[in-house]
This record gives C-alpha cells, structure tokens and sequence, in this order.
C-alpha cells in the first residue's frame, strides 16, 4: 500500500474539522481560540505541501513559508491584545466582551 | 514503500490524537504543550513530503517562537478556569456534529479518481537541496512578496510592542534628548580664587 495524495488531504480535512470543534467547544476560552486558529492554518498548510509534493510545483512551499510568516505575526499581535485586554478587565472570557453591543 | 506509509500513519495518529486532546484538556498550559506536539508530528510529516526546509522552520518558528510565546501568555495570565469551562459539554456535541459534517462534505467533495492519477513525482536526485531550491524562487519570483512578509514582521513587532507597553506613575526614567543636549556649562563651573592662605 503506498502513500497517496489523499492521505494527506484526509489527515489535513482531520485536522481542519478538530480546529472547527475546538473553536465551538471553547468559545469561552480567548487563548485556545487562538490556538485552534493556528492549527486550522497548520492544516491548511499541509494541504498546500502536500499538492507541492505531488505535483511537483515549488509554488506551494513558497506560500506555505508566506501562512507561516504571517501566522506567526498574528499570533504575535493577538497575544498582545489579549494581555492588554486581560490587564483592563482581568478576564479573557469571550462573553465579558460586550462593550460595543454588536 | 511501505515504511513510509508506517511512519505516516504513526505520525498522523499523533497528530490528530494530541489535536483532539488540545481542544479538549482542562488547562491551557497542557493545550499548548499538546499544540506543541502536534507540530512537532506534522513536522514529520512535511518531512515524509520532502518539504525539509519547512519541516525545520516549523519547528523553529512555532515550537521555539509562536508556542513559547503562547506559554508565557498563558502562565502569566491568571485565569479562573472554572467560568471558561462552562457551556463545554453543552456545545460539545454542536462542536463534534459541526466537525463531523465539515469532515463528510470535505469527503464527498474529493474526486478520488482524479485524486488517484496523480501518481508519486519522480525521485529527485541525491543531491537535490529543497532549501536551495525554495530560497532559488524565493529571491527571483516572489522576491516582492518577500519583502512584503518582512514589513509584516517589523508592523507586528511595533504593534506587539506599543500595545503592551505601560508607562507607570512614578517610575524614574531617563530623557535622552535631554542628555544628549547637555552644555559643558551646566555641569562644570570653573571659579578662580585666590589659593587659600595658612
């Protein structure tokens, strides 16, 4: 049995739908909303390596690099916010922030 | 052959298995070591698809960076769990029935046959470098893109710095231009006297 390119998108579709779960799950918890944001990006990023294997185009990994830079400035910045915005109300729950009652 | 496929399956039984504990663990420090581990295994995997040179900055830019970072947010925090954690099993089966759904759609959308013909690419020489490779198109065809990607990085350098940055009352700090304008004359008098007599 050898490996095929639908293992890969199988694993990453996994992956993607956990992400989904979690974000639901835990829609009270700012920090692993966080966190299942950047598994749902590692999915995708395996999906993007996974057709640059196969079909043999290096366009893909260069994208991957590009999720992978800006990712890392995200989470840079919304862990940022978080801590701003826990030292204001000494709280990350998602249903304290109702200030602007959208 | 199938040593491959032995490691991939090990690997994305990892894989998934530390994601769906990430999302369902009690506390955050243990979410992030799971998160931790799934990065670490899907690094394999990226390596099983001869992505080296991404398979390493996987692990040095997420695990040695974004993850560290996500640790040091979570421990300085001080969280009351028990309010998160309310409504959990409440939306856990909206959670999973959502999950499963994506999953099945995700599914029925793929073209097992078309999939299928895309055979395995053909072995790339012994002496093929992926980082080479990749760093080749980088600097030539998306080298626009590339210095984009690095002015996002000094924004969310700034913007991570200027948004966390407090100045306290009573904090003594120094005043540079200050410093730098200071005059020989506000610092040393010289006074001519008379030498002191006995």
């Amino acid at each position: 049995m050898t490996l095929g390119l639908t293992h890969f998108l199988v694993l990453s579709a996994l992956l993607f739908s956990i992400s989904i779960a979690g974000i639901i799950i835990n829609r009270k918890n700012l920090i692993i909303l966080l966190m299942s944001i950047e598994l749902m990006l590692l999915a995708v990023n395996l999906n993007f390596i996974a057709f640059s294997h196969y079909l043999d185009d290096l366009a893909g990994q260069v994208f991957v690099f590009f999720i992978l830079t800006v990712a890392a400035a995200e989470a840079a910045i919304g862990l940022a916010i978080l801590v701003v915005l826990f030292r204001n109300r000494r709280s990350i729950n998602v249903a304290d922030l109702n200030e602007l009652k959208g | 052959m199938w040593i491959e496929t032995l490691i991939f399956y090990f690997f994305a039984a990892v894989t998934v298995g530390s994601a769906l504990a990430m999302i369902t663990v009690r506390n955050p420090v243990h979410a992030a070591l799971l998160l931790v581990l799934t990065f670490f295994s899907s690094a394999f995997i990226w390596m099983l698809l001869e992505a080296e040179f991404l398979a390493i900055t996987l692990v040095l830019v997420y695990v040695g960076a974004v993850m560290v970072l996500f640790l040091f947010v979570v421990m300085m925090l001080d969280i009351n769990l028990a309010v998160l954690r309310e409504g959990f099993v409440r939306f856990l089966p909206v959670g999973a029935a959502l999950a499963l759904g994506l999953f099945t759609m995700i599914w029925y959308a793929f073209d097992r046959a078309r999939l299928d013909m895309i055979g395995a690419p053909t072995p790339k020489p012994a002496d093929y470098s992926n980082t080479r490779a990749l760093g080749q198109v980088l600097y030539t065809d998306y080298v626009f893109a590339f210095e984009a990607a690095a002015v996002i990085l000094l924004v969310a350098i700034i913007a991570a710095i200027s948004l966390t940055l407090r100045r306290r009352k009573g904090t003594k700090y120094q005043n540079p231009s200050e410093q730098i304008r200071v005059r020989k004359a506000e610092r040393l008098k010289v006074i001519k006297m008379e030498a002191e007599k006995r």
